[in-house]
Order: structure tokens, then sequence, then C-alpha cells
């Protein structure tokens, strides 16, 4: 057996900084699918400080299954689920100096989650900026699933449902409004993954 | 609550990760306004943690992880090799994932518009690469030495010379955004985001150790960082190892 003796000890994280952009960002990820696919839906929102401030040099990153809700990694070898060609699942946006991030792709399928139960659709996303020693990261639900969302095990880990609701997008035409509260009174939901 | 889903079988582990920064550091006044106040949640780790984005080596050049053959001439500076391995806590490589770093040149400066700093560009270096690490989890850039820079967090405040690194691993739950420092920098102390490590141990894995074995004769000095990502408890189907 490998005793916690023998473990190495982790790398820790530092900071993004300002000046990403030029690597990061070089190649555009923030479109999954194209905007003609039949079921492109946009995800935009804006990230704000502990002052209401837009947050200009942040990037968030997404992760998601795809419509049939099959994440397109080896762990997920459900193989009765379809894979989708040219479906990754991954995307990267920078904010631009509104705040302002914009995702294209489709609507997630229903994941499993912990104990046969399931997860309803959900985007994994982390956040990282300048002055976040660490990312953060958060989860997109979508504002149509209210049965699905009750049910969800992740979503009733957060007891506070003024809390719980900063993770439900907002309808906008042709998707789905997500803003990122890093501080402050209305503070997005941050998981400890 | 939050006891019982600490170690879920088959999750990332949780112990060892107080060594990162908090996310409040006032030192780093960075932090002050961005820091969420309100506590995390504790999340198991389901599928959708447990995977991750996959690359592939799609879409990387053959010159993306030499710093200095991306223009027509060669980059100012000191010319150096950076290489390491990238393992688990259990020392098991993290084969074929995605590393992309980003630099300052020699001067100090980087190739972006937001950067003030009155020091030099230099037309021959644009300070970005990449590369996926071998099937031993190695990987490899040629560079030059970044230049230490200015910063307005505190009167006179000097950011060691360093390089960030970003890397993926096997999972959404591995995901690590980090920076390597260069021995014996004398502007440690009066960096917060370096001190915003507190353990000794863990500032000094930030640390890359100089490495006369891989530096080429005439040529350039080699460097070595090796990082080590999160290990994963085994899960029930996974046989214990020896
Ligand atoms: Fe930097």
């Amino acid at each position: 057996m490998s005793s916690e003796r023998s473990r190495a000890g982790i790398t820790p994280s530092q900071t993004v900084g300002p000046f990403f952009h030029f690597s990061l960002l070089k190649e555009d990820y923030s479109r999954l699918v194209g905007s003609d696919h039949p079921s492109a839906i946009r995800i935009e929102g804006t990230v704000y400080d502990g002052t209401g401030e837009v947050v200009p040099d942040a990037m968030l990153e997404i992760w998601q299954a795809n419509s049939a809700g099959r994440y397109a990694h080896p762990e997920d070898s459900r193989e009765g689920l379809s894979l989708e060609e040219g479906f990754s699942g991954f995307g990267r946006c920078g904010t631009d100096s509104e705040g302002r991030f914009t995702f294209i792709t489709i609507k997630p399928g229903p994941v499993p989650g912990p104990e046969g139960k399931m997860q309803a659709p959900h985007i994994l996303v982390s956040v990282f900026a300048r002055g976040l020693l660490k990312r953060l990261t958060t989860r997109i639900y979508f504002p149509e699933e209210e049965e699905a969302n009750s049910e969800d095990p992740v979503l009733a880990l957060i007891e506070d449902p003024e809390m719980k609701k900063t993770l439900i997008a907002h309808p906008i035409e042709g998707g789905y409004r997500f803003d990122v509260h890093l501080q402050g009174e209305s503070q997005t939901a941050f998981f400890d993954v | 609550m939050a006891q019982q889903t600490r170690n879920i079988a088959g999750g990332y582990r949780r112990e060892g990760s107080e060594i990162h920064p908090p996310y409040l550091y006032p030192d780093y006044k960075g932090t002050r306004l961005r820091a969420p106040k309100k506590p995390l949640i504790i999340v198991p780790h389901t599928l959708s943690e447990l995977t991750g984005p996959l690359f592939g080596h799609t879409g990387i050049g053959p010159l993306d992880n030499d710093l200095t053959r991306q223009h027509e001439g060669e980059p100012l500076g000191e010319r150096i090799i950076v290489h390491g391995r990238v393992m688990d806590e259990d020392g098991r490589p993290v084969r074929n994932s995605l590393i992309e770093i980003w630099q300052a040149n020699a001067a100090g400066r980087y190739a972006h518009k937001g950067d003030q700093h009155p020091a030099p560009l230099d037309p021959n270096f644009s300070g970005a690469g990449r590369c996926m690490t071998d099937d031993e989890g190695y990987y490899r850039f040629i560079t030059i030495k970044p230049g230490a820079y200015p910063w307005g967090n505190h009167p006179n405040a000097w950011r060691p010379a360093h390089i960030h690194f970003s890397l993926f691993g096997p999972a959404f739950a591995t995901r690590l955004v980090t920076q390597m420092y260069f021995p014996g920098d004398p502007l440690f102390y009066q960096d917060p985001i370096f001190q915003s490590v507190r353990d000794p141990k863990a500032q000094k894995r930030l640390i890359s150790t100089f490495d006369l074995e891989t530096t080429v004769p005439e040529w350039a000095l080699a460097f070595r960082f090796d990082i080590v990502l999160r290990g994963r408890d085994a899960t029930p189907f996974e046989r214990p190892h020896a």
C-alpha cells in the first residue's frame, strides 16, 4: 500500500494574472458549436467584483456533457449514449472591457450523480482572474428544469435559497444570461471541488 | 454533511489542498474585492468533476514549445530549457495532457496591450507556448529567461521572474494554473503572490531547480520544474497498488 508519507505534495496554485490573453485566448474556444447548429444556445453574462464593478480581465472555462448527457471523456463509458462528432464539451472565453463573456453551445442532457440519482442538466464553470489566487468553480443550471433542479443532489447542498438562485441562468432571446458575482451580498455560490 | 462528502471513493483527494493560497490575502491587493466571502460548498466528485477536457495533439504546431523560434529572428535574452514531469501525488505520470505557458520577455515586458512597464518589447518574442506531456508525463520548452517587472501592488513592488503555467490533468477536478519561479531570486520575500502560499515546503515546489545535466553546452542553461497534481482515491474496481 502506498502510505500517506510517500505521497508527493501538490503544486500550489498561483493567480492567472492580468496578461494571459495572448496565450490562453490565442484560439477562440468560446463557440462549442457553430451558430448554425440547430440547437445552438448562447450563454452570456457579466463578471462583477465586490463593489459591483465589472471585471474586464477575467477568463471563464466551461465543461459540459452533450445533449444526450454524455461526456467526451473515457471516464464516461456509457456506450449506449452517443458522442457527438466535433463536440468536446470544453469552452473558454475572456471577459471584455464591460466584463462580459459569451459562449455558443448546446444544452447538456442530465448526467448521473451520487448514489444512482440523476443530476439536472448543468454546465461546470471555472473562473480565473487577476486577484484570484486559485480558480473559482460554479455551475450553470437551467430555469426551465424546475423539477430536475428541485431534485438535484448538488443544488440540494446549498441551504440558502437566495444563494441557490445564483446558479439558475435567466432566459433571454436565443439563450441564457448567467452573471457571476465574485463577492458581496449577491455573491454567486462557489464550490470546493 | 461536509465531512460525509469529503472523500467519495474514486474521487480526487482533498487532503493536501490546504497548501493552496487562500482567496483573500490582503497583502495582494487584487484579492480584496475579488475573493468570495461566503463559504464554499463542498461538492462530491460526480461524473461531471471526474471528467474534463482532452485536447489530443490537434492544433499543436511543432514549434509551439519553442518560444525562441516563433519569429524571423531570435529573441534577446538568456536562452533556457524549461522541462520537467507532471505527476499525481502517487507518482503516476499525467500523460498526454495540455500545458500552456506565458511570460514576459527578457526586459520584463509582456507582449500585451495592458502592460505599461516602460521596458522594450522584443519583436522576436511573443512569450506564449504550449505542448502535450508525453507518455511518461514529461514536457519541454525552449524559451528565454523572463525579466522581473514592477507592479502597483505596494510602493516599489516587483514580481520575481516567473513563467505562468496552465495545466488540465485528467479531470475538471485536477485543473491547475500556477507560476514557476527561478532559484535564488532576491524578490521572493516582498512578493505577496509568492508569499500567499504559506507553507515553506509548498513554496519551494514553485521554484524550479537549476539542472546542469540537461544544460546544453555552448547553447542553453536548463531548469527543471516538476508539477504534482491531485491524486485519486482508489476506486472499488481498482486493485490496491503495491
Ligand atoms: Fe506575470
